[in-house]
């Protein structure tokens, strides 16, 4: 690849992003739905636990992250299904930017989307069930990051893979949540110690690694393969 | 010729099994910590290789078909798919009704175990995904994406055993650095393995002829339909 033909790639991952991003943040709808979503299962897990036990220490990042994937699942649905309409998936594929950037932009797009609806939840959840991480946000921040970002990656490629389909919303979890449990198993562990004040170190940061290489492997492997998913 | 490869090896299959049922269950003594529970491993462990070398076959012709396009390859992949998810069905079944009786509980969120049902979630997705999609060539492709996928995340599985430290039994077998079992104890694992290997195949081979007649079916429906 060439000088002018990388940045002609990020121009058009860019672009693409931008694109997404715009339109909605004119109409705000996943990002409304999505955010009410997360603050309903936030409430509901209040019934399920005593929400004031000293239990909940142990299974916080396990209960952000079941909220972070479910509201992801409402974004990530809708962004390849929004193309279907007027044809635009079909001029967006014929366009002369690449498939690869196709999917970078929308993947970058999504994660922006999925990073602002979970730092809002988190802020509920601190002030629901009265948790208090202040001195590790900087790397719960990471952890959250990295997290999204698998979420995002395996969810925008079978976003994809999944748009022609009759039951798309049906397939879309059935076929995301498993390849995603090594890296929720990761994020979780990973939040649940911060969040009850372990720094990463010595004993989690196998944890981290899984977390790295899983965003790093199922990026990699997204963009080799999405020509032959949206194109053929 | 194929009905011919069919009988052989199923007679082998067979015959490797009643032979080392024989041995398994009269010859050899109980095990001395376990008892004689201790011999489901001699269906628990030649099935989960079966299993795994089965996915890592299907990857390789899901590959073959991204390649060379030929629908072959494709009902190859399906075939040994769902072939390799009853085995790995069977490695579930077999490892619980052990775990029942050594650790008295049906299941445990061990880390193998735990990836080992997300494996067979990752391939109960394949196949439903397959049925999801009419069209044969679309079909193929997405499909072959996911085992793609799919079975990047049985290369986790793998390493998994050496990440995490986990509540199940330690590999037994002597080529991963001593093993644990007697030399006696060990050989029906491996003829076992070769069984089931046998039996896996005949299935292969029969799933793969249903699969291209059904396929067959469908073009000459198309055609009909088309006049």
């Amino acid at each position: 690849m060439g000088k002018t033909s990388v940045g002609s790639f990020l121009s058009s991952t860019v672009a693409i992003a931008s694109k997404d991003l715009r339109s909605e943040f004119r109409t705000k709808e996943a990002l409304n739905a999505s955010f009410a979503f997360s603050v309903v299962i936030l409430v509901l897990f209040s019934f399920a636990f005593d929400p004031s036990s000293e239990q909940l220490q142990t299974i916080s990042g396990g209960l952000l992250w079941v909220v972070f994937s479910f509201a992801g699942a409402l974004i990530l649905n809708r962004s390849f299904a929004r193309e279907l309409q007027n044809d635009c998936l079909d001029a967006l594929i014929s366009s002369p930017a690449p498939t690869g950037a196709l999917f970078l932009g929308k993947a970058i797009a999504n994660f922006v989307l999925l990073m602002i609806v979970e730092l809002a939840s988190l802020g509920v959840f601190a002030l629901f069930y009265d948790s208090r991480f202040g001195a590790q946000l900087l790397p719960i921040a990471l952890v959250i990051a990295l997290g999204t970002w698998g979420i995002t990656v395996i969810g925008t490629m079978f976003s994809a893979l999944t748009v022609n389909l009759r039951m798309r919303e049906m397939m879309l979890p059935t076929l995301v949540y498993p390849l995603l449990i090594p890296a929720l198993m990761a994020a979780m562990t990973l939040t649940t110690d911060l969040m009850s004040g372990t720094p990463i170190g010595k004993d989690n940061t196998i944890w981290l690694r899984v977390l790295i290489g899983f965003d790093f492997i199922y990026s990699i492997l997204s963009v080799v393969f999405i020509d032959v998913v949206l194109v053929g | 010729m194929r009905n011919k490869l069919v009988f052989v090896l199923c007679l082998l299959a067979a015959g490797i099994l009643c032979w080392q049922l024989y041995n398994v269950l009269l010859n050899l003594p109980n095990e001395k910590d376990q008892g004689a529970i201790y011999r489901i491993v001699y269906f628990h462990v030649p099935a989960i290789f079966t299993g795994f070398i089965g996915f890592f076959i299907a990857l390789g012709a899901s590959g073959m078909y991204l390649g060379t396009r030929n629908l072959k390859y494709d009902a190859f992949a399906a075939a040994v798919t769902e072939v390799s998810l009853t085995f790995a069905t069977i490695v579930l079944a077999t490892g619980m009704i052990w775990g029942r009786i050594i650790w008295g509980i049906w299941w445990t969120w061990d880390a193998r175990l735990t990836t080992m049902l997300v494996c067979w979630l990752i391939y109960a997705g394949y196949l439903m995904l397959r049925r999801a999609i009419d069209e044969p060539t679309q079909r193929a492709r997405l499909s072959a994406v996911v085992s793609i996928f799919g079975c990047t995340d049985i290369m986790i599985v793998w390493k998994s055993i050496e990440w995490w430290r986990t509540q199940h039994p330690a590999p037994v077998l002597s080529v991963r650095d001593g093993g644990g079992m007697a030399p006696g104890m060990e050989s029906p694992i491996y003829w076992n393995w070769l069984a089931l290997m046998c039996l896996a195949a005949v299935l292969v081979i029969i799933r793969m002829r249903q699969e291209n007649m059904s396929r067959e079916i469908d073009s000459l429906r198309r055609m009909a339909h088309s006049y």
